[in-house]
C-alpha cells in the first residue's frame, strides 16, 4: 500500500453584511416572503442595469485586508454565462481575471503548532436566487420553484491554495476564518442560514510527490463538521480506489448528510464553458491608496490580537482568553465590567462560571445584560453584604428580570446575616428543634454539623453565612 | 484548416440553449462560416501591445449608498410569469443537478 | 389645419400661445395614424387613450398657469425596445409578444414628467438586429416615400411615423446605425448621441457597449429640444456620463465660420451609388458657403470596423439575450423538462437573424476562440478610436454618406445576411468609437428617394452637430422633407 498525502483546497462563499443588494436597493433581509425583495435589476428584467453598492466594496476590501490579501488598485467585473432558473440574467456578474484581491493567508494553530494557509484570491460576485424542489431531491422532483429574494446579494468568494491536508485541518481553518471575518463585521457567517458556504477540492498523491492528483469537487456540506466528515470520507474513497490500482475521475460529489457519504453526480458534459467577458454595464473598480488606508485604520481588533491582549492586560489564562475571544460578546461584556472592577481573576471566574451557566440555561443573550450589574454583585459579595449562595441566586434573578442586584437585595431583604449576635438565636433555635443531630455530633458524627447548618440556613432564608454557622455550632455544642 | 461548421453550430446551439431544426442548422452553418470569414479580416491587423476597449468611457465605477428602497409588489414581480405556483416561479423538472 | 404636418417647434409655439390644445394635437396625430398606418404599419402598439389622457392633463396644467416645458403637449412615438410601464414592450419579438414591463425607462419617465403624450410603440427589427425592419416578428414597415421599399432599421417604425406625419418626433435606438440609417432612408434627422449621454436604463439591451437612444425628427431644432429632455446623468445607469447637459436649442445658430470639416476619404470614394456621393458633396459646398473650411481626411481603419462590430455586438447580444428563457416573462414553449423548455422557448421565440447573431456571438466568446475573435475585436476597437482621435485633432467635425444607397426594396437583401450587414458600413465605426453622429437629409435621389449625409464630432459634440444640421435645415424647404402620401382605396400609398 502506498503512502498517500491528501491535498485539499477550499472555495468559500460569504454573504456580505449590507442592508441592500450588490447592484440594487432591494433589502437583503433573510427570511422574508418569497419574491418580496425584488426589483427590475435583481430580477434581470429587460432593460435593467446594475449600480455598485459602496458598502459591499468596502466590506469586500476589508475582508481582503484582514486576510492579508493584496487589494488591487484596479479590478474588473466579468460576466459568467450559463443557464439555470435561479440565475435571472443567465449570467452571474463576477470577477474572473482581475479580482479585487490576490494572494493572502490565514494563520492559526493546529494542536499548538502555527499553520499558515495561503489564499489564491478574494473577489466579489452576486448571489443567485433560491431553487426549491418538489419532493426530496432535485433529480426526483416533478417541478421546482424559484424565489429571487436572494438574487443579487453581495457574495465574497475566497479561494485557498491546496494547502490543507485533512478534514480536521479544513474544519479548523473554517472555524478560524469564521471568527476572523465575524470580528471584521464583514459577514454574520451563518452556515445554517446560508450566509457562509463551502465547497472543497480534494485529491490524493503519493507522499513526497510534487504533482497534484486528480481532484474531486465536494459540495453540499452544511456545517463545518460536515466538511470534516465529507473530506474524510472522500479521502478514504479515493485511497481505496488508488490502492486497488484504479483511477480517480475528476467529478463533482454531493455530501449526503443522512447516509454520511459522498455521491458522485452526473454533471454537464465536460467542463463548463462560461464564456467570460468584461461586464460592459459596469466601469472598472478603482480603489486608491487613500481608500485602503482609511479601511486599514478602521479595522476592528482581530481575534488573535484580542486573545493575546486579554492575557496580557487582565492576567487571565490562555484558555480563559480563548473563551472570551471565541464568544465575542462575552469578551465585550468582560471588558466593560473590567473597567469598573479590577479583580480580574474573580471576575473571570464568575463570567466563565455562573454567568455563562445562566446564559446557557436560560437562553438569554449576553448583550441584554448590564456589565455594571455583575460588578455590583461582586462588590456586594466582597463587602460581605451577601453570601456566596445568595450571590448565585441573585445573579440568576438579576439576569432574568434585568434588575440591579442592589435593588433585589433590598427588596427581598437578602442581606447577609452574620456575626455571633445575629446568628446565636438561629443556632439555638435549631439546636432546640433537632436534639438528635446534636447528640449525633457529640457521638462523633461530624456530618451532623452540616445538617444543623443546613437547617439554620433554611431558617435564615439563606442569608446566614454557612462558614460562620459551622464554627458557631461546633462551639456551642462543645460547651 | 477547414472547419466543420455543422459540428460547431451543434455545439454552440447547445451552449446557447437554442433549439434548431435540421434545415436551420444547415443554413446557419454556411452563414456562420461567411460571417466569420468577414470578421476574420480583423486578424490582419497587428494588435501587439494594444489595450482592448471594454468601455469607451474612461471614468471609474459609480457607487451607490447602502440604503434600501421599496421593492416591487409581489403581483408585479409575478405578473408576466408564464409558470406560477403561489408566490413562486414554477419551472419543470430539472434533469441535471447544479 | 393639418396639425400632423407641423414640426415639434411649430406645435410648441401654437400650444404655448394657446392657439390649439394638446388634446387637439393628439387627436390630429391619432387620426393620421388611423388613416395611414394600416398601409405603412409603423406601430406595434398605438396608445391613443394614454396619449389623450396625458394631453388633457397638460391642457389643465397650462390653464392653471403653470410654466411648462416647450415640448409639453407635443406627442412622441417610441421604439418598442424602450420599456413603458403597463404598456406592452415587445422588441418586435415573439419571445416578448406579451411582456408588460412593471417600470418605465428613464427616458420615458423624463418625457412623461414634461407632459409629452405617448402615441405608441413602433416597429423595429427584432431586438434591434437588422437594417430594414424586415426582421420584425410581426410585420414589415413600409417606407412612406415608396411603400415597396424598406424604411431602414432597426428603428424603422419610428422613422416611418415621423416621415408620414403619424408623430412629430420619435425616439429610436442606435447600436450600429439604427437611428441614422432609417432617418436617412426616410429623409429625416437622426442623432446617435455620445455613448453615455442618454440613459440606457429601460432600453432593452442588444449590445451594451454600443446601444444609445436617439431622436428621429424632421428638423435639427426638434432634435435639439428632444435631446435636451432625454440627455443627462442617470444614477440608475453606471455608464451614463456625469457631464452637464448644454441647452442644445439655445445654442443653435448658423455661424459656421472657421469650422474645420473633414470629408472622410473612405466614405466617399467607395462603390457607393454615385448620386449619394454627389449629394454629400452638395451639402459640403453649402457648408463652405456658410464659412466652413473643408478638407479631406482619412480614417485608415474604416474597413476593419465591420469585422470588429460583427464580433463585438453579437457577443454582447448573446449574453444579453440569455435571460429570455421562459421562466420569468415572455413566451414559453412548454416542455417536459427544463432543458427542453429552455431550448424550445428560445428556438421558437427568436427569429432567424437573432438566432444567427446569438450563434456568432456565443462562438466568438467560447473557449478557444475568445482571443482570436472577441479579444482581437476589442483591440481593433481601440485602434479605430485612435483613428478618430487623430482626425479630431485637425477637424472639428468629419462627414460622409450615411448609407451607400437609398432605401432598397423589401425582400431585396433579406436572404443574404452578409449583404445586409454591408449596408451598415458607414455607421458602424462611429458607434465603436462612442462618438456622437448625426444624419441629415442630403437631397433627393433621381428615384425620388431621400439620401443622407452623416456627420460625426468628438465626444459630447452634440451641440456642434445640431448647429451644423440647423444651418443646413435653413438652406432648404422644410416642407420638402415630407413625402406626398395619397391614401387611395386600394390600400396603397402613392
Amino acid at each position: 500500500m502506498t503512502d498517500f498525502e491528501t491535498v485539499i483546497g477550499l472555495e468559500i462563499h460569504l454573504e456580505l453584511l449590507t442592508r441592500s443588494k450588490l447592484f440594487c436597493s432591494c433589502s437583503t433581509t433573510f427570511g422574508r416572503e418569497p419574491n418580496s425583495n425584488c426589483c427590475p435589476v435583481c430580477l434581470g428584467l429587460p432593460g435593467s442595469l446594475p449600480v455598485f453598492n459602496r458598502r459591499a466594496i468596502e466590506l469586500a476590501a476589508t475582508a481582503a485586508l484582514v486576510l492579508n490579501s493584496e487589494v488591487q488598485s484596479k479590478s474588473r467585473f466579468d460576466r459568467k454565462n450559463y443557464f439555470y432558473p435561479d440565475l435571472p440574467k443567465a449570467y452571474q456578474v463576477s470577477q474572473y481575471d482581475q479580482p479585487l484581491a490576490k494572494g493572502g493567508y490565514l494563520e492559526f494553530e493546529i494542536e499548538g503548532s502555527p499553520r499558515r494557509i495561503n489564499l489564491e484570491r478574494v473577489h466579489l460576485e452576486e448571489e443567485a436566487g433560491k431553487l426549491m424542489h418538489a419532493g426530496s431531491s432535485i433529480l426526483e422532483a416533478d417541478y421546482s420553484l424559484v424565489d429571487y429574494n436572494r438574487a443579487g446579494i453581495p457574495l465574497l468568494e475566497i479561494v485557498t491554495a491546496p494547502d490543507l491536508h485533512s478534514g480536521s485541518e479544513a474544519r479548523l481553518f473554517l472555524e478560524n476564518l469564521r471568527l476572523l471575518l465575524l470580528y471584521s463585521g464583514v459577514s454574520d457567517c451563518k452556515m445554517e442560514e446560508g450566509s457562509l458556504r463551502c465547497d472543497a477540492n480534494i485529491s490524493l498523491r503519493p507522499a513526497g510527490s510534487k504533482e497534484l492528483g486528480t481532484k474531486a469537487e465536494v459540495k453540499n456540506m452544511n456545517s463545518f463538521r460536515a466538511v470534516e466528515l465529507a473530506l474524510n470520507y472522500e479521502e478514504r474513497r479515493q485511497a481505496a480506489i488508488l490502492n486497488s490500482g484504479g483511477t480517480v475521475y475528476q467529478e463533482t460529489c454531493h455530501w449526503n448528510e443522512e447516509t454520511k457519504e459522498t455521491i458522485p453526480i452526473r454533471g454537464k458534459e465536460g467542463s463548463s464553458d462560461y464564456r467570460y467577458f468584461p461586464e460592459p454595464d459596469l466601469l472598472p473598480l478603482v480603489l486608491d491608496g487613500a481608500f485602503i488606508n482609511q479601511l486599514s485604520a478602521n479595522l476592528p481588533e482581530q481575534p488573535i490580537k484580542r486573545c493575546k491582549r486579554f492575557q496580557d492586560q487582565y492576567s487571565i489564562s490562555a484558555e480563559e482568553a480563548r473563551l472570551l475571544t471565541e464568544n465575542r460578546e462575552l469578551g465585550d461584556f468582560f471588558e466593560s465590567a473590567a473597567i469598573h472592577y479590577n479583580q480580574y481573576d474573580n471576575l473571570i471566574k464568575w463570567v466563565q462560571g455562573d454567568l455563562l451557566y445562566q446564559l446557557r440555561d436560560s437562553g438569554l443573550a449576553i448583550s441584554g445584560y448590564e456589565p455594571e450589574y455583575l460588578v455590583e454583585l461582586l462588590r456586594l459579595l466582597d463587602q460581605g453584604t451577601i453570601n456566596r449562595p445568595v450571590a448565585k441566586e441573585l445573579l440568576a434573578e438579576s439576569m432574568k428580570t434585568g434588575t440591579d442586584p442592589k435593588e433585589l437585595v433590598n427588596k427581598k431583604n437578602l442581606a447577609r446575616i452574620s456575626g455571633r449576635e445575629q446568628l446565636l438565636p438561629l443556632a439555638e433555635q435549631v439546636i432546640a428543634d433537632h436534639p438528635e443531630a446534636v447528640e449525633n455530633y457529640r457521638l462523633g458524627k461530624d456530618k451532623a454539623i452540616a445538617f444543623l447548618v443546613g437547617k439554620a440556613m433554611a431558617l435564615s432564608g439563606g442569608r446566614a453565612d454557612p462558614g460562620e454557622l459551622n464554627q458557631l455550632f461546633r462551639e456551642i455544642i462543645r460547651k | 484548416m477547414k472547419v466543420d461548421f455543422h459540428k460547431e453550430v451543434d455545439h454552440v446551439a447547445r451552449l446557447a440553449r437554442l433549439w434548431l431544426e435540421p434545415d436551420e442548422k444547415a443554413q446557419m452553418a454556411g452563414q456562420l462560416n461567411s460571417i466569420l470569414e468577414a470578421a476574420r479580416k480583423i486578424q490582419e491587423l497587428d494588435t501587439e501591445g494594444v489595450e482592448p476597449t471594454s468601455h469607451v468611457i474612461s471614468l471609474p465605477a459609480v457607487m451607490r449608498e447602502d440604503e434600501t428602497k421599496p421593492s416591487l409588489p409581489l403581483n408585479r414581480v409575478l405578473q408576466n410569469a408564464p409558470g406560477r405556483k403561489k408566490d413562486y416561479f414554477h419551472v419543470p423538472r430539472i434533469t441535471s443537478a447544479d | 389645419m393639418k396639425l400632423y404636418k407641423k414640426t415639434a417647434v411649430e406645435l410648441s409655439k401654437m400650444l404655448s400661445k394657446k392657439e390649439v390644445s394638446a388634446v387637439e394635437v393628439v387627436r390630429s396625430f391619432a387620426e393620421r395614424i388611423e388613416e395611414v398606418d394600416p398601409v405603412l404599419k409603423a406601430f406595434i402598439t398605438p396608445t391613443p387613450a394614454e396619449a389623450l389622457e396625458m394631453a388633457g392633463e397638460v391642457d389643465s396644467r397650462r390653464a392653471d398657469g403653470e410654466k411648462l416645458h416647450p415640448l409639453a403637449g407635443v406627442p412622441i412615438a417610441i421604439k418598442d425596445n424602450i420599456s413603458t410601464s403597463g404598456i406592452r414592450t415587445t422588441c418586435s419579438s415573439k419571445i416578448l409578444h406579451n411582456y408588460i414591463p412593471p417600470y418605465d425607462a428613464t427616458v420615458v419617465r423624463l418625457f412623461k414628467e414634461i407632459g409629452m403624450p405617448l402615441l405608441g410603440k413602433t416597429n423595429m427589427d427584432e431586438f434591434a438586429m437588422g437594417s430594414s425592419t424586415e426582421n420584425s416578428a410581426f410585420f414589415v414597415s413600409h417606407n412612406p416615400w415608396d411603400p415597396e421599399r424598406v424604411p431602414g432599421g432597426s428603428s424603422g417604425g419610428s422613422a416611418v411615423a415621423v416621415s408620414s406625419g403619424m408623430a412629430p418626433l420619435a425616439l429610436g435606438s442606435d447600436t450600429g446605425g439604427s437611428v441614422r440609417q432609417p432617418a436617412s432612408f426616410c429623409g429625416l434627422i437622426g442623432l446617435r448621441p455620445t455613448y453615455g449621454r442618454v440613459s440606457r436604463y429601460g432600453l432593452i439591451a442588444f449590445a451594451s457597449s454600443l446601444d444609445q437612444i436617439g431622436p428621429i425628427t424632421q428638423t435639427a431644432e426638434d432634435a435639439a429640444l428632444l435631446l435636451g429632455v432625454i440627455a443627462g446623468y442617470d444614477p440608475l445607469d453606471s455608464t451614463s456620463l456625469p457631464h452637464e447637459v448644454p441647452d442644445y436649442y439655445r445654442l443653435l445658430n448658423a455661424d459656421l465660420k472657421g469650422l474645420k470639416i473633414g470629408v472622410i476619404k473612405e466614405n466617399i470614394s467607395k462603390q457607393f451609388d454615385p448620386e449619394v456621393n454627389t449629394g454629400v458633396l452638395m451639402m459640403v459646398s453649402l457648408l463652405e458657403q456658410g464659412g466652413a473650411e473643408v478638407d479631406e481626411v482619412s480614417l485608415p481603419l474604416t474597413d476593419y470596423g465591420l469585422g470588429a462590430y460583427y464580433l463585438i455586438a453579437p457577443s454582447e447580444a448573446s449574453s444579453n439575450l440569455g435571460r429570455y428563457d421562459g421562466v420569468r416573462y415572455g413566451y414559453n414553449a412548454g416542455g417536459s423538462c427544463l432543458e427542453e423548455m429552455f431550448s424550445r422557448t428560445r428556438g421558437e421565440g427568436f427569429g432567424a437573424e437573432v438566432k444567427r447573431r446569438i450563434i456568432v456571438g456565443t462562438y466568438a466568446l467560447s473557449a478557444g476562440y475568445y482571443d482570436a475573435y472577441y479579444l482581437q475585436a476589442m483591440k481593433v476597437r481601440t485602434l479605430i478610436r485612435r483613428d478618430y482621435e487623430q482626425a479630431f485633432k485637425q477637424y472639428d467635425l468629419i462627414l460622409g454618406a450615411t448609407t451607400p444607397t437609398p432605401a432598397f426594396k423589401i425582400g431585396e437583401k433579406s436572404d443574404d445576411p452578409l449583404q445586409m450587414y454591408l449596408s451598415d458600413v458607414c455607421n458602424i465605426n462611429d458607434a465603436l468609437a462612442g462618438i456622437p453622429s448625426l444624419s441629415v437629409p442630403s437631397g433627393r435621389h433621381s428615384s425620388g428617394l431621400p439620401m443622407g449625409m452623416q456627420m460625426a464630432a468628438p465626444p459630447s459634440g452634440e451641440a456642434l452637430l445640431l448647429k451644423v444640421a440647423h444651418f443646413l435645415d435653413q438652406q432648404r424647404e422644410v416642407s420638402s422633407r415630407r413625402p406626398q402620401i395619397n391614401y387611395d382605396e386600394g390600400g396603397s400609398c402613392q
